[in-house]
């Protein structure tokens, strides 16, 4: 501790050098905030996904519905807990780029299957009492500034009986989740849809089923016996577990989110090295000075030490400077309005950060540091 | 000596010496190498997108969707609908035949070549009039499929990114058997993602019934729209909206080149601005080594002004190797490389080239050399100002 002057003026012996060090580590970690809320984007949620939750979508594509008939058939076999189905309404508030997905559920299995999703009690009360009940997520109300009691029309390529593509909801309940969950969906009764629908427009039948069975390291034989049971039908299904579903769509979404991140990767590396480089020069030019530190009588433990402090130091406060100023950007919200969902920094890779930190400044320290060390005191004086 | 002849002079002894500085010009150099490798990597994306979603578009024609549909996903009406509109004035005709063709539009799971997941290909229905109202798409491989057949024609982009369509193979979706006999490209376009069967066919598979979900009219004019459009869209027959090709998908490439370049642009400055200190130090450090030298050259009468230009020349210089080193790079690992992603609005794929243009390559360059005139300018000013006799003490 006593030698905490010392570090703090060798740092500042060059102002303008520890300066723009400093601030290029702090634009680097805040590079490396930003791009791992894109990472996370782009992966859609997946760590989220549960693996006792099989989704069955028809074989030739998710956008064929299946016929409402299933589910009895579905919730029959052994080992299912749970049976309910989701069906995208593919709603339009005002402007189609205003996108945010509209999904028809049954209130309660559908809350009951996904217990990360947070909705109170009494709003789910109101729900199930409003057939024109919708429940939104909190980061969508935030973004059209929607509240409970709120009147929404939305367009959709479902007509009602009379004809209109319009649909009207009654906003009953904000629902809320743990980080990375996408609160940005907008879920309404499908009873709600299947009676006022035009019958021309799918009546009786669903957009998938989520399934939620009673031990997950069965959810591979299960799946065989559901698309089993509608071989050879009319609309014959493919099962996965959700994660492998989501998995599927965020590779469809493919090459070009990694691509990305890729080619970001590979340049903040660039960066980090230069700087890194930059700080062991810092280090090297100060050989003789160090060798005066020995003479004096400083141990090379101390003197490895008072090095290390010193670009641990600039590591660490640059890079956890930037990092906070990522975490202070990405609270603030999505900028490009709803396309980059979910939006947030995961804590995994705040910790991989700060790990990031301390590689930087040992790596930046260390080896002219132990070439310090090593140094015999005559050759180092000599060098001037 | 002139004034010219004196910063000519500096300038050149500055740029020469370089080599003997390569540690930290490098970091100047690598550094901007970075940005401009990001800034025209991530755009070339974009513009790949862009381009092949645009090139889809034609402007003498028009898609005709049912009134409230955006796209042809969601968009529908039925086959006698569909032959009111094919009689709206303003078609083009080549003979006896309308140039209009109803479709449909429908995604099929195929695996993706480079990681054996499914993805929603698009799969579209046509008509023989299909073909000359769309007449950049041409055969380069096999032969035509034979409509009333279980036949597709697939686009150049889809056999490189989806497994299973070479010509002679077949397609198993549900209870139909699809069989490839002929391979077509249409201008890099979206197109090209498309496999193109029967419409019948399609409707009988998809058990669609007599139902289409979107007209592609080709017009004698692109001035013949408005008659066109007002002639559908006051008929009380029909409840459609027409919109012109290159309008639609204009507006289908919107939401992933707006997310792309948002996302390009604002990591490229914010890396600018770290490349910009990068250069800063550089200098600093080149100023710093050669503060004896600057001052004796002063002494010897060369003006502040000289000295100043010099370092900035020098920063200017490295910016711009930075910057034609980073355009090659991405230029040479990135341009055409062939990819596909999900087009939101209809959840199908697209599959595109990267395409890094001679404009973003002058835009990455552009960038390169003002964060170079940003980093030298500080050091320049501190060279000039100098004091000339402690300067020459210094070690």
């Amino acid at each position: 501790m006593k030698y905490l002057p010392l570090v703090w003026h060798n740092m500042w012996r060059r102002k303008v050098r520890t300066t723009f060090t400093l601030l290029s580590i702090f634009i680097a970690f805040l590079l490396f905030g930003v791009l791992m809320t894109i990472r996370a984007t782009f992966s859609l949620g997946v760590d989220l996904a549960g693996l006792d939750r099989l989704m069955v979508i028809h074989k030739i594509s998710i956008i064929l519905p299946l016929p409402a008939s299933y589910q009895a058939q579905l919730k029959s076999v052994p080992g299912v807990d749970v049976v309910t189905h989701n069906t995208w309404f593919g709603g339009v508030y005002q402007d189609p780029t205003n996108f945010f997905a509209t999904i028809a559920v049954e209130p309660e299995p559908y809350f009951g299957i996904y217990p990360e999703v947070h909705l109170p009690p009494e709003q789910m009360k109101a729900w199930l009492a409003d057939r024109q009940g919708a429940v939104i997520g909190v980061e969508l109300a935030k973004r059209f500034n929607w509240k409970i009691g709120d009147r929404v029309p939305l367009k959709s390529f479902y007509r009602q009986k009379n004809g209109s593509d319009s649909w009207e909801f009654n906003i009953v309940g904000l629902y809320d989740g743990e980080q990375g969950l996408d609160k940005t969906q907008f879920f309404f009764r499908y009873d709600y849809l299947d009676e006022a629908r035009n019958p021309a427009n799918g009546a009786g039948t669903v957009g998938w089923y989520v399934i939620k069975i009673k031990d997950s390291s069965k959810s591979k034989e299960l799946a065989t016996t559901f698309d089993d049971m509608f071989a050879n039908s009319q609309a014959e299904t493919k099962t996965t577990t959700e994660k492998g579903f989501i998995d599927g769509f965020a590779k469809q979404v493919g090459d070009i989110g990694s691509i990305m991140i890729a080619i970001l990767v590979a340049v903040l590396f660039t960066m980090l090295l230069v700087v890194g480089n930059t700080m062991a020069q810092a280090v090297r030019e100060r050989t003789s000075e160090l060798a005066v530190l020995k003479t004096l009588g400083f141990s090379n433990a101390t003197v490895l030490a008072l090095v290390l402090a010193e670009s641990m130091f600039i590591a660490v406060a640059g890079g956890g400077l930037g990092l906070l100023t990522a975490w202070a950007i990405v609270s603030r919200g999505d900028p490009t309005g709803g396309l980059l969902t979910p939006f947030l920094l995961p804590n995994r890779d705040v910790v991989l950060g700060v790990a990031l930190m301390a590689v930087v400044g040992v790596a930046a320290g260390l080896l002219p540091a132990a070439g310090a060390m090593r140094l015999r005191i005559t050759d180092a004086l000599r060098k001037v | 000596m002139s004034f010219f002849t004196q910063v000519i002079a500096v300038s050149w002894l500055n740029l020469r010496t370089i080599s003997q500085r390569l540690g930290s010009s490098a970091v100047a150099v690598i550094g901007i190498a970075g940005v401009v490798i990001v800034l025209v990597a991530v755009l070339s994306m974009a513009q790949g997108f862009f381009a092949a979603m645009t090139a889809a578009g034609a402007p003498d024609r028009a898609l005709v969707f049912r009134t409230g549909a955006d796209d042809e996903m969601t968009s529908g009406f039925s086959g006698p609908e569909a032959d009111i509109i094919k009689q709206a004035p303003g078609l083009r005709h080549e003979g006896n035949e309308v140039l209009a063709a109803a479709e449909l539009f429908v995604l099929i799971d195929l695996p993706k070549i480079s990681t054996g997941t499914p993805a929603n290909v698009p799969m579209r229905g046509v008509e023989p009039s299909s073909f000359p109202v769309r007449e950049e798409a041409r055969l380069i491989e096999g032969r035509m499929l034979r409509f009333g057949t279980n036949e597709v024609v697939a686009g150049r982009a889809a056999t490189r990114q989806y497994q299973g369509l070479k010509v002679g193979s077949e397609i198993k979706a549900g209870q139909t058997t699809w069989r490839v006999v002929g391979v077509f490209e249409s201008r890099g376009s979206v197109a090209e993602t498309e496999l193109w069967c029967d419409v019948h066919f399609l409707q009988g598979a998809y058990r669609r019934g007599n139902t289409y979900q979107s007209v592609h009219a080709r017009l004698e004019s692109p001035a013949s729209f408005t008659q066109f459009k007002d002639w559908l869209t006051s008929n009380p027959q029909l409840k459609v909206s027409v919109k012109p090709e290159v309008e639609y998908y204009m507006t289908q490439s919107q939401t992933l080149t707006r997310l792309i370049r948002t996302v390009g642009f604002s990591i490229a400055s914010l890396m600018g601005i770290g490349a910009v200190f990068g250069a800063i130090l550089t200098m600093y450090t080149a100023v710093s080594t050669r503060t004896r030298e600057i001052a004796t050259l002063r002494a010897l009468g060369f003006n502040t002004v000289s000295v100043l230009i010099s370092v900035l020349a020098e920063s200017f210089g490295l910016a711009a190797i930075g910057g034609v080193l980073g355009g090659l790079i991405a230029y040479f690992g990135f341009n055409g490389f062939e990819t596909s992603t999900m087009n939101w609005q209809t959840f199908s794929q697209v599959a595109f080239a990267f395409a890094v243009t001679p404009r973003l390559l002058a835009q990455g360059l552009g960038y390169a050399l003002v964060m170079g005139v940003i980093g030298g300018l500080l050091p320049a000013l501190r060279a000039a100002r100098l004091p000339i006799a402690s300067a020459l003490r210094e070690l």
